[in-house]
């Protein structure tokens, strides 16, 4: 067991420097970056699943985050009729062409594994399968694209959800992420870690840019906003006779403790997600599958020759871990109201989750959480501490130098460079992380 | 038979060309990422933001240039400052073997340490980088614009396609031709080469002959330099140059290598020019090239586009998906892993 | 005192020790065999002398000169071959590149040597151009005697040199040692084939639980009955 001292302190330590930011900027900066970093401790801790319990090199977080986001379009806005009546239903008719083609040349391939001496005609009719079949699709799908695409474009031009309850999307992100994983895995795994590396952050790159650019899913870039809260809104708390009573006796102003009550509700909610996946992680760290799991990731080699099954073994870990990052997508894009698919970005959504993990000590769920309180915590914090850091280094110059102005200008670029250094200084001086594996 | 010439022009001037010129940049930037992964055996996910340093600092060189009224005919002023940028590269790698990666070699640390190492590398690099130069689009591209002018072209052959053949595209073909050609001779012919090469072979067999690893190491990430400064400044000179791109350029580099087969540079070039070429011949409309080759009557009504042009940059992920299934060792069959 | 000899020499792999004072010496131009059942120590016994197990006690001295605290590499600028049991060779450079490579430490003209190593393998001279991965089994050990051979070694070092290979592949690469010998040099091997090595020896050593158990000239090894009944199968 690892030192509950340090893991209290450091945790105090979070607490603190939370206290003071809601102290000398404000209470609502405070929450909303405290909900952002349980948010980011939940990323964290499916990767810690992925790289800490199997050593498994997962640099495609952005991926499965976004599919969790756009689960939560799919499942709570509701239907747009006018879109299904324009050419839903010739859509739909279009993937079953597709399942069917994909079906097809499954089969072809599997019972024509006999035919070694013909190869290339076994490569030509596969080819042919395959390019008849997806002219086919184009030559329904595309009529239909067009014309839902048609419906209202500036309001929708998707088709819409399904109109359920948005809490219901975080299931469905994690499903939709881990189903997704499945496919990954079976295609990387079985190949070096690098291979698995670069196959994760090319396969989200693939997800988003068809996100990005299939506008009848979720409108693509023009975006998704005013999905349905979980929680109340302000206009209709600042109403209520109980926020205002209390916000009088905390001397707040009415809006300000609205906004609060809101983010303490999102909170609540993320707080009982964080609690449960930590109480079933560390539940499973500690039972015989977790001690076989990192078996396998201390010795690959003596594992399989024991008689585990490293591939499978490594596919069921690479899904759970990649499940918690869609539920976390979900999550996030249930906070922010809106789908953005613009917004995600390799160095944001997958290189900082894995600063995160490196910091707080990889193979640590403590560890996981705390570096993605911590290093969110910096990531927005590193900004302004960064402009007044250097406005300090340069309130010798004169006003007008334009070294000053362009240093002042790239400020917020120092946030990347700290992150890279910590990572760099904790991989080099403290590998094991801020709260390092416990023995066991 | 004109028809078929303006067919031939279309594909040359759409595909072919771009094709060459983008294949030779992703050419440049594979063969160094696979020769760090056979002598130094990992994945070094700082290679774009390396490239993008070279091309930051003939940037900056060229601009002073510039200033100082130096430059360089009808070239661009960029290939005087080119010696600049690729020394202070060379400098920048030589540093950051000495600090950062150098003591995971001592240690003897698996791959995969290395690999979350040069991530931390690239987040620190593309701090310095976007802090020096700024995060937005940058010009440096001066000289004459066109080697071929479509317009010249048409009146040249009566043809009614145009060719246009930019300077950056020839200057890039040209140089990376140049480059790949010393790097082969190098491994091929000289004495350090040789001894790279039996080091990625058989490490230990090549210290039991006495070869150094530290000047093997040295030699690779000075060869390395050289090759991503030309490809960086190469890119940005014939696109344009902002350091997010550079991210962007990471994945068809690793598709490149991978695909050729990584560890070997063969594999590298053949990669590079197999992901240039099938991310423009997927995405080129061939309405017009049918119209010209098909009667009247057949002439497709939409652009005969096989994927959208949205899609560019996500084929090169595809091929690498593909490659991982059905032959992770690539077409030369690099390391088997 | 012989011209290579690691005497009375203790060492292992962590805490257990494997070489229990066993000595082991050769003459320039002699072959000498080490022989012994699975688990004796003999390739680590020749692992000890080329300086790749550091020894807790004892000691090796090569011409006179103590060698114990050199790091493989140094003995070989001073004279040492070592063919290693596997890998071997380098598979994708030619056969010629390959003893280039042998001879990278030598700043002189090399080409006399490559040369001599041809004659006593006119195969190799043959497929020089080809990629040494792609040669069979028996050829592929003889780039790897080569390669040794050319930075000119006083004494050449191989680790069972004839593992999986065809009895007749194994009698002409036999042969080709002793070649190697009369020219000088000094052999030292460990081989699992004990009888047919012990034929071509000047000296065997039997080594037991990493002790010497036998040491005498191959031709009386042979003809010792104790040693024909325990370790060469009657």
């Amino acid at each position: 067991m690892t030192s509950p001292m340090r893991i209290i302190t450091v945790f105090f330590g979070m607490a603190i420097l939370l206290a003071f930011v809601g102290i000398n900027q404000s209470w609502n900066v405070a929450f909303s970056i405290l909900n952002l970093c349980v948010i980011s401790a939940i990323m964290a801790l499916g990767v810690n699943i992925q790289w800490g319990y199997a050593g498994l090199v997962n640099f495609g977080v952005m991926g499965f985050v976004a599919v969790g986001g756009l689960a939560g379009v799919i499942v709570s806005m509701p239907p747009v009729e006018a879109a299904w009546a324009a050419g839903g239903t010739q859509l739909m008719g279009g993937f079953a062409i597709m399942g069917l083609v994909i079906a097809a040349a499954t089969i072809f391939w599997k019972k024509t594994q006999h035919w070694k001496d013909r190869p290339r005609k076994r490569y030509l009719i596969m080819a042919l399968i395959i390019i008849l079949g997806y002219a086919f699709y184009r030559y329904i799908a595309d009529p239909a694209i067009d014309a839902i695409e048609a419906v209202e474009p500036a309001k929708t031009g998707y088709l819409g959800g399904l109109g359920l309850h948005i809490l219901f999307s975080w299931i469905v992100g994690a499903i939709a992420a881990g189903l997704i994983a499945m496919l990954i895995g079976r295609i990387a795994l079985g190949l070096r870690s690098d291979y698995l590396a670069i196959a994760t952050l090319g396969i989200s790159e693939i997800i988003i840019y068809v996100i990005k650019n299939e506008d009848w899913m979720a409108r693509g870039v023009k975006n998704v906003n005013g999905l349905p809260r979980p929680v109340p809104y302000e206009l209709d708390l600042q109403e209520e006779q109980w926020v205002n009573s209390l916000a009088e006796s905390m001397s707040f102003s009415v809006i300000n403790a609205s906004s609060l009550i809101v983010k303490l509700a999102y909170l609540s909610l993320f707080v009982a997600v964080l609690i449960i996946l930590f109480i079933m992680a560390e539940k499973a760290l500690k039972s015989p599958w977790g001690r076989m799991m990192r078996a396998i990731r201390d010795n690959e080699v003596a594992a399989a020759a024991m008689g585990k099954d490293v591939k499978n073994r490594h596919l069921q870990i690479f899904i759970i871990g990649s499940a918690i990052l869609g539920l976390a997508g979900a999550m996030l894009t249930t906070l922010d109201g809106q789908f953005t698919p613009a917004s995600y970005q390799p160095l944001r959504y997958t290189f900082l989750i894995w600063v995160m993990v490196i910091v707080g000590g990889s193979g640590n769920n403590y560890g996981s959480i705390i570096g993605g309180f911590i290093i969110w915590f910096f990531w927005i914090e590193a900004e302004p501490l960064g402009l007044w850091l250097i406005e300090l280094l340069t309130s010798g110059m004169s006003a007008d130098s334009a070294l000053k102005a362009h240093l002042l200008e790239s400020a917020a670029h120092t946030r990347l460079m700290t992150m890279g250094l910590i990572m760099m200084l904790v991989l080099r001086f403290a590998p094991k992380g801020l709260i390092p594996e416990a023995k066991r | 038979m004109t028809d078929i010439l303006n067919a031939i022009v279309l594909i040359t001037n759409f595909v072919l060309v771009p094709g060459l010129t983008y294949g030779s940049q992703l050419a440049l930037g594979a063969l160094g990422i696979t020769m760090i992964y056979s002598i130094l055996r990992f994945s070094n996910f700082a290679h774009g933001e390396m490239m993008s340093f070279g091309a930051m600092i003939t940037i900056l060189v060229t601009w002073w240039m510039q200033a100082q009224g130096i430059s360089f005919g009808v070239l661009p002023t960029a290939l005087l400052a080119l010696p600049i940028g690729i020394a202070a590269t060379i400098i920048l790698v030589l540093t950051a073997d000495r600090v950062v990666f150098k003591y995971y070699r001592t240690i003897k640390a698996p791959p995969v340490t290395l690999l979350i190492v040069s991530m931390g590398l690239m987040f620190f690099l593309g701090g310095v980088i976007r802090f020096i130069i700024g995060p937005n689009d940058q010009r440096f591209l001066d000289g004459e614009r066109f080697i071929m002018k479509a317009r010249s072209f048409k009146q040249m052959t009566g043809l009614n396609e145009g060719l246009a053949i930019k300077t950056t595209q020839g200057i890039t073909v040209f140089l990376a031709l140049i480059m790949v050609a010393f790097v082969f001779w190098f491994l091929t012919y000289t004495r350090t080469g040789k001894s790279m090469r039996a080091y990625s072979n058989n490490e230990d067999l090549a210290l039991l002959s006495g070869i150094n690893p530290e000047r093997v190491v040295l030699v690779t990430w000075v060869i390395t330099a050289v090759l991503i400064t030309l490809a960086g400044t190469l890119y940005g000179l014939d696109k344009s140059y902002k350091p997010f791109t550079y991210l962007s350029l990471l994945l068809p580099i690793f598709a490149s290598a991978i695909v050729g087969g990584i560890g070997s540079p063969v594999g590298a070039i053949l990669g590079g020019f197999v992901i240039a070429f099938s991310e423009l011949f997927v995405t080129f409309a061939y309405k017009r090239v049918l119209g010209y080759l098909l009667p009247d009557s057949l002439e497709p009504e939409g652009l005969m586009q096989l994927l959208s042009t949205d899609y560019k940059i996500a084929l090169s992920f595809v091929i690498l998906v593909l490659v991982l299934i059905i032959r992770p060792t690539g077409i030369a069959g690099g390391k088997t892993l | 005192m012989s011209f290579l000899i690691g005497k009375d020499m203790i060492g292992g792999y962590g805490g257990a020790m494997i070489l229990n004072g066993c000595t082991i010496g050769v003459e320039q131009g002699e072959i000498a065999v080490i022989v012994g059942p699975n688990g004796a120590g003999k390739s680590t016994a020749m692992k000890a002398i080329f300086g790749m197990l550091s020894l807790n006690q004892g000691s090796v001295t090569m011409d006179g000169v103590d060698i114990t605290a050199l790091k493989p590499q140094d003995r070989v600028m001073l004279g040492m071959g070592f063919v290693p049991q596997t890998a071997n060779i380098f598979t994708e450079m030619t056969v010629e590149e390959n003893l280039e490579m042998g001879a990278f430490i030598r700043q002189d003209d090399f080409s006399d040597t490559m040369e001599q190593v041809y004659s006593l393998f006119p195969i190799l001279k043959e497929k020089r151009r080809q990629p040494a991965g792609e040669l069979s089994g028996g050829q592929r050990q003889q780039v790897a005697v080569s390669r040794a051979l050319m930075t000119q070694p006083k004494i050449l070092m191989l680790d069972e040199p004839t593992a999986g290979v065809s009895p007749i592949v194994m009698d002409e690469l036999f042969d080709r040692i002793i070649d190697i010998a009369k020219t000088g040099i000094a052999i030292l091997m460990v081989e699992q084939n004990a009888r047919q090595a012990l034929e071509i020896a000047d000296k065997g050593y039997v080594l037991v639980q990493g002790e010497n158990r036998y040491t005498d000239t191959g031709a009386a090894l042979l003809a010792n009955p104790d040693v024909r009944q325990a370790f060469l199968g009657g």
